[in-house]
């Protein structure tokens, strides 16, 4: 990747506005954005959602969606201004010029077409070949992007493949013309790390090895420093830094960057908390539990004393019935497969895996919302699957509560946030209306969120801010577990430092202990104390946070650890 | 990473943005410039921004102001027939004439739009009331009760509805000949009700089955929240937007399919004043030619009613279209 250094670039892009109409008003989405790409160069735009990032990019190949328009500046393609070009002239660059791997790997094939159907419709749309040629070129392509079997894939329907598999056929497409320009618009943000990885390494050889310019959008600072020779940070609409991509990596200048660097979980190594306030925090979680458990020894509907263990899997398994081949018959399907492990009071266990290693499925049955096909999960040594009676079964609830993935998912949206938290409160009959209040305003400031959110609704806050209503709506009943499913994966990396810190003084100030389930290793670093790493609903390894970095001992955990984005990137400091 | 450039290429040097310009803010800043509006308020706000909506509101308004003071428009008696005016053309005082009976074209009209209006109106609340319990239990629960509920839905809604509610109301007319005219709308109801539910029930099972997998129905479910809580609490609610569009413009077709009904003759009963009736009566006109216009009007009333229903359908799928929920 040697870069000769006058030449002219590919793509320069100088001071670009772009707005959006919103009735009679321009609403300004990009101000005054420049930058360059120069042959062979991977550049990468780096930004939260809302940065203006990939407006930036799908200006330059006039995708904007209906209401963008662009209001000035100059788009430069090998010194051609194409910002004001004709339809005609930008839809001849489309494809042969300037390929484009979308976001989405779900939804950008079709999913009625075979997939060399639509690589081919690629090469004939561009005039590169027809026909009998067009079917070997596909076969080509195919493998070239890493396909193996590529003869028999290409006659496979989208829904054959993996979500891997049909990145690597928008690759194929992508660079089916052989287009000067690449512009991968966040390749690979939902594929599962590894595979993020893999993809990644082959793009970057493939278009190394082709000479072919990438236009990164990414909004993981790791990945864009690891990957890119050039960075360009977007903040509000606006370039805030640019320059050499370690430079800007290990010498931040401008706030928003530093803020970047200091908040991507890839980047960071330590434990939030001190390993000391750890111990502390345990401590002090077992002799409250004990000191309530003494109080109200009485009860009978209550769970046990305060013991170290607070929830304890043994041997869960779950099958789920699969339809079979002819009517009436039926496979099961293992999801997951003898699964134990303890949470002790006050730490936080993570459960690492990629998509359908069977982790959230462990976490639905801790929850006691889907049922085990054998194993047990005790309370406080108590099996919650023996809980008969209503009372006993409301009683387990208040002790564990969820917080889920998705953020526009977990709050009813015709729930004001006041409802969504009374809710629990409501079922479980606490409190008056008056101390109800009382108790949610208490609440929102817990999860530092202004008491004006309370007549708010869902779809009026940002995804951060519905976390936090959600980690809220969790806390009403005082849980002693709270099981995090996912919970800070759909938000972007700032947001998600954020809610990362509040859950760990959460956890001190209430003496919590977590079930974190995630696909993100360098999450884990950030919360957890033991790790449980799973594959094909089996656990290969399980130890503590410091081991599992340190010294991993599965092939499969190293993997993992690997694929974090940016880990091998010296910082600073 | 290459060691060979330490000097960026032109176009590539570091660049920082003057800070003051680009002024950091808070992450995760709560955004209080317009007041708390809940979904509900959002789309009726979408709604007033729509022409289509005023236009078919004041359509529909001006039809149910007819329905409920009729004698605001005309004082004439539309069951007052002088046979020596059969056929007479507009006079002063009678704008549409005469028909062959006699009746005051313009009076009928208007007094037939209560019959009318009162059929949409009742077996559109039938349908929907029938079709979300159906649907929201057959979706919710699943299981045996899901295929027998969607198995009958699938019978009746194979049997097109004119032809089911013919038959239908052919046995009730069979059954009770003398049941007044309350009673004989009730019987038009009944027979389109009848054959009306599935699409709602279809409809809505959709819909119930896409919500109750969201995690808010699990966040429910997990503070110990009953399944039938559950369900009228967050499923039913959030199902009820595309429940809503089709029922508005269903509205408008079950007018429509009333008129069908009573121009065969098979709706209701002659004696009740009513579009379908009307239409049916002067249908005699087109094959002699004399006075088309008799046709006309009620048709016209009809047609008009309709179509404001069914724009206001429009209207309010736009404004609830769950495309622009989603974010």
């Amino acid at each position: 990747m040697t870069t000769p250094v006058h030449e002219i670039p590919v793509l320069e892009i100088k001071d670009l506005q772009v707005a959006f109409r919103a009735g009679k008003k321009l609403i300004p989405a990009v101000r005054g954005a420049s930058l360059m790409v120069y042959p062979g160069q991977t550049v990468a735009i780096v930004g939260e959602s809302g940065s203006g990032k990939s407006t930036t990019a799908h200006a330059v190949i006039d995708l904007l969606p209906g209401t963008g328009v662009i209001t000035g500046g100059q788009i430069l393609f090998e010194g051609r201004d194409i910002a004001g070009a004709k339809k005609s002239d930008i839809l001849a660059l489309r494809g042969s010029s300037i390929g484009l791997v979308p976001q989405d790997p779900m939804t950008n094939l079709n999913p009625l077409w075979r997939v060399g159907t639509q690589i081919k419709e690629a090469l004939v749309a561009n005039d590169i070949a027809t026909g009998k040629d067009a079917d070997r070129r596909v076969v080509e392509l195919l493998e070239e992007a890493g396909l193996p079997d590529a003869e028999s894939r290409a006659r496979q329907f989208p829904h054959e493949f993996s979500g891997g598999m049909r990145q690597r056929a928008l690759i194929a497409m992508g660079l089916a013309a052989r287009p000067k320009l690449l512009i991968a618009d966040e390749p690979t943000s939902a594929l599962d790390v590894t595979v993020q990885k893999q993809i990644l390494d082959h793009l970057d050889s493939l278009t190394d090895e082709l000479g072919v310019a990438v236009l990164l959008i990414t909004h993981d600072l790791g990945l864009a420093a690891e990957r890119a020779d050039h960075l360009v940070v977007m903040y509000k609409g606006q370039v805030v830094e640019s320059g050499p991509a370690r430079e800007i990596l290990q010498d931040p200048r401008h706030p928003y960057t530093k803020r970047l660097v200091s908040s991507a979980p890839s980047l960071a190594s330590q434990r939030l908390s001190s390993e000391r306030a750890r111990i502390q925090i345990k401590e002090q979680a077992v002799q409250t539990a004990a000191e309530i458990a003494e109080e109200v020894a009485t009860h009978d509907d209550e769970f046990g004393e305060g013991q170290q263990t607070v929830v304890e899997a043994k041997g869960l398994t779950k099958d789920f019935v699969l339809r079979g081949g002819r009517p009436g018959s039926s496979t099961a399907f293992r999801a997951v497969d003898d699964v134990s492990f303890k949470l002790a009071r006050g730490t936080t266990t993570a459960i690492v895996g990629e998509s359908g290693s069977g982790k959230s499925t462990v976490a639905r049955m801790v929850l006691g919302l889907l049922d085990a096909t054998s194993g047990t999960v005790e309370f406080d040594g108590v099996d919650i699957m023996t809980l008969s009676s209503k009372k006993q079964q409301l009683a387990l609830r208040r002790q564990m509560q969820p917080v889920f993935q998705n953020p526009y998912a977990s709050l009813d949206p015709l729930y004001s946030i006041y409802r969504s938290i009374e809710e629990p409160l409501r079922t479980h009959h606490i409190g008056t209306d008056k101390e109800r209040e009382t108790r949610i305003r208490d609440l929102l400031d817990k999860v530092s969120l202004p008491a004006a959110v309370m007549r708010r609704f869902p779809n009026e806050l940002s995804g951060g801010q519905r976390q936090r209503v959600a980690i809220a709506r969790a806390l009403a009943l005082e849980p002693e577990v709270v099981i995090l499913d996912e919970a800070v994966s759909a938000l972007d990396v700032l947001v998600q430092a954020q809610i990362l810190n509040l859950l760990n003084d959460l956890q001190a100030e209430l003496g919590l202990s977590y079930l974190f389930i995630t696909h993100d290793l360098a999450v884990v670093r950030q919360i957890a104390d033991n790790v449980l790493v799973m594959q094909n609903g089996k656990v290969v390894e399980t130890s503590t946070v410091s081991t599992v970095f340190d010294s991993p001992r599965e092939e499969y955990t190293r993997r993992l650890l690997d694929a974090i984005p940016g880990g091998s990137i010296p910082l600073a400091t | 990473m290459p060691e060979s450039y330490k000097l960026p290429p032109p176009g590539q040097e570091r660049f920082l943005a003057p800070i003051d310009e680009t002024p950091l803010e808070e992450t995760g800043t709560l955004d209080t410039s317009s007041p708390p509006e809940s979904q509900w308020k959002e789309a009726w706000k979408d709604l007033r921004r729509n022409w289509l909506f005023w236009v078919s509101a004041a359509m529909i308004l001006l039809v149910l102001v007819v329905v409920i003071a009729p004698g605001l428009f005309t004082d004439l008696d539309p069951n007052r027939a002088d046979l020596s005016k059969s056929l007479d053309p507009s006079s002063s005082g009678h704008i549409a004439g005469y028909d062959k009976q006699g009746y005051d074209v313009f009076a009928r009209m208007i007094y037939g739009a209560r019959a009318s209006v009162l059929v949409g109106l009742l077996t559109t609340i039938l349908v929907v009331v029938l079709g979300i319990a159906t649907g929201a239990v057959a979706g919710f629960y699943g299981g045996w009760l899901d295929s027998l509920i969607s198995r009958v839905a699938d019978v009746f809604f194979a049997i097109p509805l004119l032809l089911g509610a013919l038959v239908m109301l052919s046995v009730i007319n069979n059954r009770f000949p003398d049941r007044g005219e309350f009673g004989a709308i009730i019987a038009v109801v009944t027979a389109l009700g009848l054959f009306g539910w599935p699409q709602i029930t279809r409809i809505a099972r959709g819909q119930v089955l896409q919500v109750k997998n969201m995690e808010f129905i699990d966040a429910a479910r997990a503070i110990g929240a009953t399944k039938r809580s559950n369900l009228l609490r967050h499923v039913i609610p959030n199902s009820l937007p595309p429940v809503i569009v089709t029922a508005t413009v269903s509205l408008g077709i079950y007018i429509v399919a009333e008129a069908t009904l009573s121009f065969l003759g098979i709706g209701l009963p002659f004696g009740v004043v009513s579009w379908g009736n009307d239409i049916s009566a002067a249908q005699n006109q087109i094959r002699s030619g004399q006075r088309i216009g008799v046709l006309f009007w009620p048709a016209g009333a009809l047609a008009f009613t309709a179509l404001g229903f069914i724009l206001l359908g429009d209207a309010v799928s736009d404004a609830l279209n769950p495309k622009r929920r989603s974010e």
